[in-house]
This record gives structure tokens, sequence and C-alpha cells, in this order.
């Protein structure tokens, strides 16, 4: 009941910054360059997505709230949505479906280069998203197929560091929550290796 | 000493089941609300401030310039509402609200360097040296979108000529004002403060490179470089600064503050050129406000005039 109630909650709120967009193209709030504001827009929501549901793990672990594992999937969709309509403003409304232009861009152009392929790497993401893919991978290859979301993310926060003229500090705030984000899966990694071991020796005595 | 019996919680303490379940949900919400908030801070970014539309001080006995160009001017609220003005801000849509109280009075300039006339002269003075003209020109900016601007002032060859600069001056040097008190900006390091540009001295004689003191007839407003701006339609926006407090003639090239950020990305001349890539991005189109489609992007930005001040020099060493 209370993740029914939470989806719907969370799909309202994931629709809101689009919702905001087209309120404020249909009342001329787009201010002078409407196409660098929903460029901008789309991509920082991506970002923003992709770092929530990075910490949806971390979340549900500290507060114990086990059921939050319910609302990630739909939360990593939204990333690939408005990751999807970043991706659509950059070759129609930036290139206007010149491919030669982007392709130009892609192999010259380090922070489209990086761009493009975070994006791409969401793509198997999406599709395997699933009931289906999960039993069909198996949990555990499923599970090391996702991992592509820290690259995602950390090629996501690089696209925004190396596209910015001098102001480096919102990139610098999405990798700091990136950072937190992986070094929390580290440690994670880590504190296992390290039972691992401990169970690997059992006739230490305890209190050694 | 009596030693009692503990007394039985009563019934009145234990916290009911609805309470207890009720604090997992809250803890819940807090959750929900912290990544709320750890997200939150990007609205900013959506947030367009609402627009500025000031009423400055009209500016009488406009002449007409044969500079300038006939194409669609950008709208006046779009001009003054889309600012590259790192001083302020480094989002273009809040200069105009930071620096609505700017004081550009008193204001004056330096003049100093390789110059026979050293001086101090007081804004308004400087614009009463020469007729003000109405220049409606393309202006471009490094980023990659443009506007068409009726700016207003006269040469800057007017100024330079009454300070009398000595034979040995090979360049102009712009500084615009440091005052971190009222320019918000100037409190973070996102650039060195205060901003310098400069120019060789043929470029800042060049009849095209305008003094500029308003924009649509009026008083330049505070957010588009006021009191006193130069304004280089052939070159990117940033070498056009904006509330200049002193020119220096000089022997040595200035290095300008975008060159001391990034010398691979922007050089002293930044000349507009469509073959000249930024190194992160196609100079090739640009994105005229207003319109939909890209435009390709012109040399010296359609300003061919200044293109004899270039020649034999290979400009993408010297962008």
């Amino acid at each position: 009941m209370k993740v029914r109630f939470t989806k719907i909650a969370v799909f309202a709120a994931a629709l809101i910054p689009l919702g905001r967009l087209a309120w404020k193209a249909l009342h001329d709030g787009l201010g002078a360059n409407p196409i660098e504001v929903i460029t901008h827009s789309t991509g920082d929501w991506t970002l923003i997505l992709v770092l929530v549901t990075l910490s949806i793990t971390p979340l549900r672990r500290m507060t114990r709230q086990y059921w939050l594992i319910g609302i990630r999937r739909m939360i990593g969709l939204f990333a690939f949505f408005y990751g999807t309509l970043h991706f659509l403003t950059y070759i129609w409304l930036d290139k206007f479906f010149d491919i030669h232009e982007m392709l130009k861009d892609v192999a010259k152009r380090p922070f489209i280069t990086v761009g493009v392929s975070a994006f791409v790497l969401m793509i198997p993401l999406a599709l395997s998203s699933t009931a289906w893919s999960i039993r069909r991978l198996g949990g555990k290859n499923w599970q090391r197929l996702h991992r592509l979301i820290y690259v995602t993310g950390i090629l996501g926060v690089v696209h925004y560091a190396w596209l910015v003229k001098a102001d480096r500090r919102k990139p610098i705030e999405y990798g700091i929550v990136l950072g937190i984000l992986l070094l929390y899966r580290l440690a994670v990694w880590m504190g296992s290796k390290f039972m691992e071991r401990r169970a690997s020796f059992p006739a230490a005595p305890l209190g050694t | 000493m009596l030693i009692g019996k503990p007394a039985a919680i009563p019934s009145s303490e234990i916290t009911p089941k609805a309470t207890y379940v009720n604090r997992r949900e809250f803890l819940a919400g807090a959750g929900m609300a912290g990544a709320a908030v750890a997200t939150g801070f990007a609205f900013r970014d959506l947030a367009v401030p609402a627009v500025t539309v000031s009423a400055n001080a009209r500016i009488d006995g406009l002449q007409k310039s044969s500079f300038s160009t006939t194409e669609k001017e950008t709208p006046y609220k779009d001009v003054t509402n889309y600012n590259n003005f790192y001083e302020f801000s480094t989002d273009k849509y809040e200069p105009a609200e930071a620096a609505k109280n700017f004081k550009t009075r008193p204001w004056t300039v330096t003049i100093e360097g390789d110059v026979k006339k050293k001086q101090v002269l007081d804004v308004d003075a400087i614009m009463k040296m020469a007729a003000p003209e109405e220049r409606i020109y393309r202006h471009r900016c490094v980023e990659g979108w443009s506007i068409v601007v009726p700016w207003v002032g006269f040469s800057l060859s007017e100024l330079i000529k009454r300070a009398d600069p000595l034979p040995k001056a090979k360049f102009v040097e712009f500084t615009s004002l440091y005052d971190p008190k009222q320019m918000p900006g100037q409190r973070t390091g996102v650039l060195r403060w205060p901003y310098v540009e400069g120019l060789r001295m043929d470029e800042a004689m060049h009849p095209l490179a305008l003094l500029c003191f308003g924009l649509y007839g009026e008083v330049l407003p505070n957010q588009n470089g006021a009191p006193l701006r130069i304004v280089l339609p052939w070159k990117y926006g940033f070498k056009s600064a904006k509330s200049i407090v002193r020119i220096r003639f000089t022997g040595d090239q200035p290095t300008n503050t975008w060159q001391e950020a990034a010398p691979r990305e922007y050089g002293f001349y930044s000349n507009v050129n469509p073959n000249v890539d930024h190194p992160r991005w196609s100079q090739a189109k640009e994105r005229r406000l207003g319109e939909f489609l890209k435009r390709p992007t012109l040399m010296f930005n359609g300003y061919d005039q200044v293109a004899s001040l270039y020649a034999g020099m290979d400009l993408k060493k010297n962008f």
C-alpha cells in the first residue's frame, strides 16, 4: 500500500520538471534563449535522477526502509526519460538532425563524447528493467550489468564539468554527491571482503 | 529505607501501535525529504527570474551610422535580461536583478601609461567628447549565440586621439571596476578580478570600435556594462569590456582575463572566426536569439572591413 502510494507520488514528482518547462514554454517564461534553458534543465534532471537512484540503496540501509527498493526502477527510468529528452534537444534543436555534424562532434568534442556515452550506457539498463529481464539474466548478472549506472554517473559529471566555461561550482557539487555515493559502495564492498577473510580463518580464537 | 516494588508501566505509557508505525513512516518521509533537499538545489537553475525592465534616461540627438545593420534588432527585454556579466553572476538571467542597485555615478576613468595626457576623466565629460551615434551591431558570443543591438556611443578613437598616446604605445588595456561589495560575482574565484581586456592600437583606432554608453536610445542599463564599455562587433563578446575604470596605453601585449583563465581556449585576438573552433565546441554556426534554426557564423562576424588589420597573420595561431 505504502509502496503503491509512494510510486504514484514519485511518478507525479518526477514529471514536475517537465511540467514546469512546458508551462514556461507556453507562458513565454523560458527567457531569451529557450533552447539553452531546455537543454540545461533536461541535462540537470538526468544527472539528479541518476544520483537519486544511486542514493536509494544507502538510504534504505541507513533508515531500514527496505521498501524503498520498490521505487528505484521508476526513478531510474525517469533518469533515462530526461536523458532521452536531453539527447533529443541535442540532435533536434541543436544539430537539427545533421548526422555529419553530430558524428564530427562525437569524434572531436570530448564533452559530447562522454555525454553521448553516458546516455548510450543507460539504454541497456532501461531495456533490462523488467522483472522478466531480471529472471532471464539471473540476479547476479543483472546486478553486474546495472553497475553500468556508476559509469553513467561519472561520465555525466565529467560531461558537465567539461562543458562549462569557468564556473565549475555546480559540476563540483554533483561530483561530491556522486563521490559520496560511490565511496559508500566501496566501503560496503571492502567491509564484505574483510568479513570474508575473517570467515576463512575459523581457527582464530575469538577476542584476539 | 523502603524499597518499593517497581511500578508496572502504566498502560498510558505504552506507545500505541499506530504511533510507532507512524514513526517509521515519518522516518521514511524524512528520508525522502532528505533526497528532495539534496536534489532541490537544481531548481535554482530552472527558475528564470522575472524579467526586469527599467526605464533609463533617453539620450538626445542621436546620429545615424553607416556601420549599422538593417537586420532585425533583438528585443530590448532579451538584450537586457540575458547577460554574460560574471561580476554579477555566471547565470545569464541574473545580472539584470543583481545589478539593479549598481552605482554608476560618480564614475571616473583613469587614462594612464604611455600617453601624453595622463588624466582622470569624469564619465559625463567623456560622453560629451563627441556626438552620440546609434550603431546597430551584430554581437556574437563565444558560446555560440548572437544578438543585434542598437548601441549608443562614438568611436573609441575619439577618446584615444584626445589622450594622445606616445609612439611606443602599441596596445591599449581596459580594466573594469573591482568592487566586490557591489559585484557579488567578484566574491567568487570564478575569474581573476578585476576583469582586464586589451586591443592592439590599430584595432582600438578602427572606427568600428565603439566607446559605448547606451542602447536602444537610452543610457546603458547596469547589466549591460554601465556606465561605460567598449563594443567590438568583429570579436567575441567577452572582448568588449564593461564598466571600465582604467584605460592604459602600453608597449606590451596585455593578458586579457579569459586568456589567463584558459589560454588554450581564449586568445588575445578572439576575432569571430567560423573556421577556428573553440577547443570544446564548433564556432561554425550560431543561434541568433529568437530564431529556431542556427545560422552560419560569418568571418569577422560579417565586418570584413577589419580584415586588413590581420593581413598576413595566421588566424589559427592568433585565435
